[in-house]
């Protein structure tokens, strides 16, 4: 029997972030920023069924990049546990820094008790009754958990699409401007690794929500069709679309 | 906390399925009672549903009792189910609450789980699946009797569905009640009912139909205007879930009440 050759556990840790980073990068970019109204949700997604972005509870959403079968499985665990709390406890006692908490836990442990960690990257943003309460809290494959302020970027491009939001984005940006400016980053970077030209993305490509202050009690809401074409100054090309998310 | 592994295996979309597995001591009726006891839990009384054209109206009296005691004089007993639904309940007062409670959330667990709302029909069997489960506290007097009303997208109607102890399910017509004064209501509702009802005149119909409940069963409170408590009134149409608000319920029910005063018995019905 051959003796298994000694591998550190740096090395290990290291080959295992490597992966999670690179099944991360292959995909399309989720931009999350703070616009006037609350908290706006933007990603490159053409399917209509698969979501990246949703809704956990009254004030709280959710947005990830990576493999969906892995975000899709801490996105319903997230929607359990709200539910849980809000049932046993009170809809008030719902929040997102423990929700960020649970997610931060359950990535690290997979992270470094498993042979393949989970290639995802999630935002867990809450909505609050003035900017200065509104959350963003971004966590990656590993269980590091950020606070961020105004806007995240992950995925794909996300550095490249984060130069640019901190130049162009700033406080209390209407909608309209906030949909554009981040559909126009989402279009500045190429899908995939490879370059090329700046695109121009339709409705049907886009996935928008936002978590809308004054709206009572349940404050995600979807922006689609008509509405997200009015925001963007488009046609709406939503009927004829169908696909997979990347 | 890491989340422990039920909350991150695929599988159901019903948040009682999930409750049961995880922690059955939060569902209403995950306890065991000493058998042969019935307890003197409050109770509530009298819910009245009536539709209309595109939509349906669901009122209930503030009453809770126990015994011969009035326990609340102003509980509420007709909830928003989700946003284009609504349920009563009569029965237990705090088994039935907490059902409603749990009813609420598996409708939006669902609801955010699938990123599609269930059907009306669906909504009405889930009801009777938590109903179920109830089975063996009805059978030691702590029985919960909801009735369940909702817009139909797909006929663009208001339905209402009845259930017994049992989880069965039915779905009424035009009108119905339940409830320890229902058997008044019932009768007031026939006699009032027409196919061409305004909302406005639904929302009468209802109110009329609680007095002339309250009128003969001692469970059902009436109107009580000295200490401004009236009937919790909701209604559900194409634009969702509505509560009556106390500004319009009031000239409503103070007409009611004042055309009581002039004929107790409440409107004649036209004979033939």
């Amino acid at each position: 029997m051959s003796m298994p050759f000694y591998v550190s556990p740096e090395q290990v840790i290291k080959d295992k972030a490597d992966y999670a980073r690179k099944g991360i990068a292959r995909g399309r970019s989720v931009v999350v920023m703070q616009y006037a109204g609350g908290l706006l949700f933007v990603a490159e997604n053409p399917s209509r069924a698969l979501h990246k972005i949703s809704e956990i509870y009254d004030r709280i959403a959710f947005a990830a990049v990576g493999k969906y079968n892995e975000f899709e499985n801490l996105r319903v665990a997230g929607v359990r546990l709200a539910d849980l709390r809000g049932y046993s406890y009170d809809r008030r006692d719902v929040t997102g820094r423990s929700l960020a908490n649970a997610y931060a836990q359950t990535l690290g442990t997979i992270f470094t008790e498993t042979q393949k960690p989970y290639e995802v990257e999630i935002v867990v943003a809450e909505v609050g009754d003035s900017p200065h309460e509104d959350q963003l809290y971004r966590l990656t494959f590993d269980g590091s958990v950020g606070d961020e302020h105004g806007f995240v970027a992950m995925g794909g491009q996300a550095d490249q699409i984060t130069t640019a939001l901190a130049d162009a984005w700033h406080d209390a940006m209407p909608l309209e401007e906030a949909v554009r400016l981040a559909v126009d980053q989402l279009a500045q970077t190429p899908a995939g690794n490879g370059g090329g030209e700046p695109r121009t993305l339709t409705p049907a490509q886009l996935e928008v929500a936002v978590l809308d202050r004054d709206r009572p009690r349940r404050k995600f809401r979807r922006i689609t069709g008509g509405r997200l074409a009015e925001l963007l100054g488009t046609e709406d090309d939503s009927d004829d679309a169908a696909g997979e998310p990347e | 906390m890491t989340l422990p592994p039920a909350f991150l295996a695929p599988g159901s979309s019903s948040f009682a399925e999930f409750l049961a597995a995880h922690d059955p001591t939060l569902l209403p009726n995950g306890r065991d009672l000493p058998a042969g006891q019935v307890l003197g839990a409050p109770h509530g009384t009298t819910i009245v549903s009536v539709t209309y054209p595109g939509g349906v109206v669901m009122a209930g009296d503030r009453r809770a009792t126990m015994g011969n005691v009035i326990a609340q004089r102003d509980i509420e007993k007709v909830f928003p189910a989700d946003e284009s639904s609504c349920v009563g309940i009569a029965g237990t007062a705090g088994l039935a609450v907490e059902m409603v409670r749990l009813f609420q959330v598996e409708l939006e667990h669902y609801e955010k789980i699938e990123g599609a709302s269930l059907s009306l029909d669906g909504k009405a069997n889930r009801l009777s699946t938590l109903l179920r489960g109830n089975l063996g506290l009805a059978m030691q007097g702590l029985a919960v009797v909801p009735m369940f009303a909702g817009y139909d997208a797909e006929t663009g109607t208001g339905r209402i569905f009845s259930y017994d102890v049992t989880g069965g399910r039915y779905e009424e017509h035009r009108h119905h009640g339940v409830g320890s004064g229902s058997i008044f209501s019932r009768g007031a509702l026939k006699k009032l009912w027409r196919e061409d009802l305004s909302a406005t005149e639904a929302v009468t119909v209802a109110v009329e139909s609680l007095y002339d409940a309250a009128d003969d069963d001692s469970a059902t409170g009436g109107p009580d205007l000295a200490r401004g408590i009236l009937p919790v009134v909701a209604m559900v149409d194409a634009d969702g879930y509505r509560r009556l608000p106390e500004s319009e319920l009031d000239p409503l029910v103070r007409s009611v009440v004042q055309a009581r005063q002039q004929r107790p018995d409440g409107p004649v019905a036209p004979l033939g």
